[in-house]
């Protein structure tokens, strides 16, 4: 039985080894930096066959001429940003794992802060609001007996 | 009394909230809009399917208003909507096919099996030119008006009630 269990393991694995060496390629680089942009920017870009998966991570043929694409154009010598740019062109806002800036996106990025700030607000708000209840909350009656104690231990 | 405001604000708040985000989750993320629309058709310069000698440009699409396939041997969809391809034919509207990630032998083989709407076929096996038109599976279907801006495009296969309702429609509309 757990010579069974442990054949079955080992094709498991031999499986798994295979299905992620025929996905996706090795490249070459000679210069790290360079090898890190290719990576981050991989990351970044969403397949847009698979939807929920970075290009880097997708044996789709598309992510595959993506990243091709990513590393032609590195190669080149264009920045970030114009790598960006030019898949946005062919593929849409969609592509971006994080929308850039624009009108159509302050929402998006300024609710998290907007709430914060709001949140915060309502705070200082239900403190000062307690903060003041209180002072007022004493009558002449107690404010007397309060000045009564004081000046008892005073005299003392 | 302000309290009892803030707290009437909390759940305005929530249901606002859950309401903007619950109409998203009713999207279908995969028809989204090409991001080539009311842009020109992309530059390209490539041999036709039947042709290697033959060169072909972006300006096989300019004079008027014209349906660009992409489509592949390898791709059962495309061989689902031939019918309804060759109908539009049929019907006096100029189709350009784009033969993508194919052999030219493959390619061929199709078009005897199943017909050949097409004026042209443009060849693209590297898939360059669909890269170029944020083709990302085959078929897609693009309508190029007479200046060569694209006007409509269709993702995926296009069915008897998508030729009615929609595609005839739009070549109408841009004619």
């Amino acid at each position: 039985m757990a010579l069974m269990r442990g054949i079955f393991a080992v094709m498991l694995l031999a499986l798994a080894g295979s299905v992620v060496a025929a996905g996706i390629e090795v490249r070459e680089f000679d210069d790290p930096v360079m090898e890190q942009r290719y990576r981050d920017l991989t990351a970044s870009m969403r397949c847009p066959l698979c939807e929920n998966q970075a290009i880097d991570d997708s044996d789709a043929p598309i992510s595959g001429d993506m990243r091709e694409r990513v590393y032609q154009l590195l190669q080149d010598g264009q920045s970030d940003i114009e790598i960006i740019n030019h898949m946005v062109q062919r593929f849409g806002e969609y592509i971006l794992y994080n929308p850039r800036l624009e009108n159509r996106t302050y929402l998006l990025w300024g609710l998290p802060i907007g709430l914060v700030v709001l949140g915060m607000l309502v705070v200082v708000l239900m403190v000062r609001a307690r903060r003041n209840a209180s002072a007022k909350a004493l009558s002449a009656e107690e404010r007397a007996r309060l000045d009564a104690l004081i000046n008892r231990e005073r005299s003392s | 009394m302000t309290r009892r405001l803030l707290l009437l604000l909390l759940p305005i708040g929530f249901v606002g909230i859950a309401l903007f985000l619950y109409q998203g989750l009713g999207r279908d993320p995969s028809q989204r809009d090409s991001a080539l629309m009311a842009r020109d058709f992309p530059a390209f310069e490539a041999s036709t399917l039947r042709d290697a000698n033959l060169q072909v440009d972006q300006s096989l699409l300019t004079g008027e208003v014209t349906l660009v396939n992409v489509w592949g041997e390898w791709c059962p969809a495309c061989k689902q909507e031939m019918p309804q391809l060759l109908e539009l034919a049929d019907n006096g509207i100029r189709m350009v096919g784009i033969n993508y990630r194919d052999t030219r032998e493959k390619g061929l083989e199709f078009l005897s099996e199943f017909g050949d709407p097409f004026e042209v076929n443009v060849f693209d096996p590297e898939g360059s030119l669909g890269f170029d038109l944020g083709v990302y599976g085959a078929p897609e279907t693009f309508l190029v008006d007479a200046d060569g801006v694209i006007r409509y495009h269709h993702k995926g296969y296009v069915s008897p009630e998508d030729v009615r309702e929609r595609i005839l429609p739009e070549v109408e509309k841009w004619r």
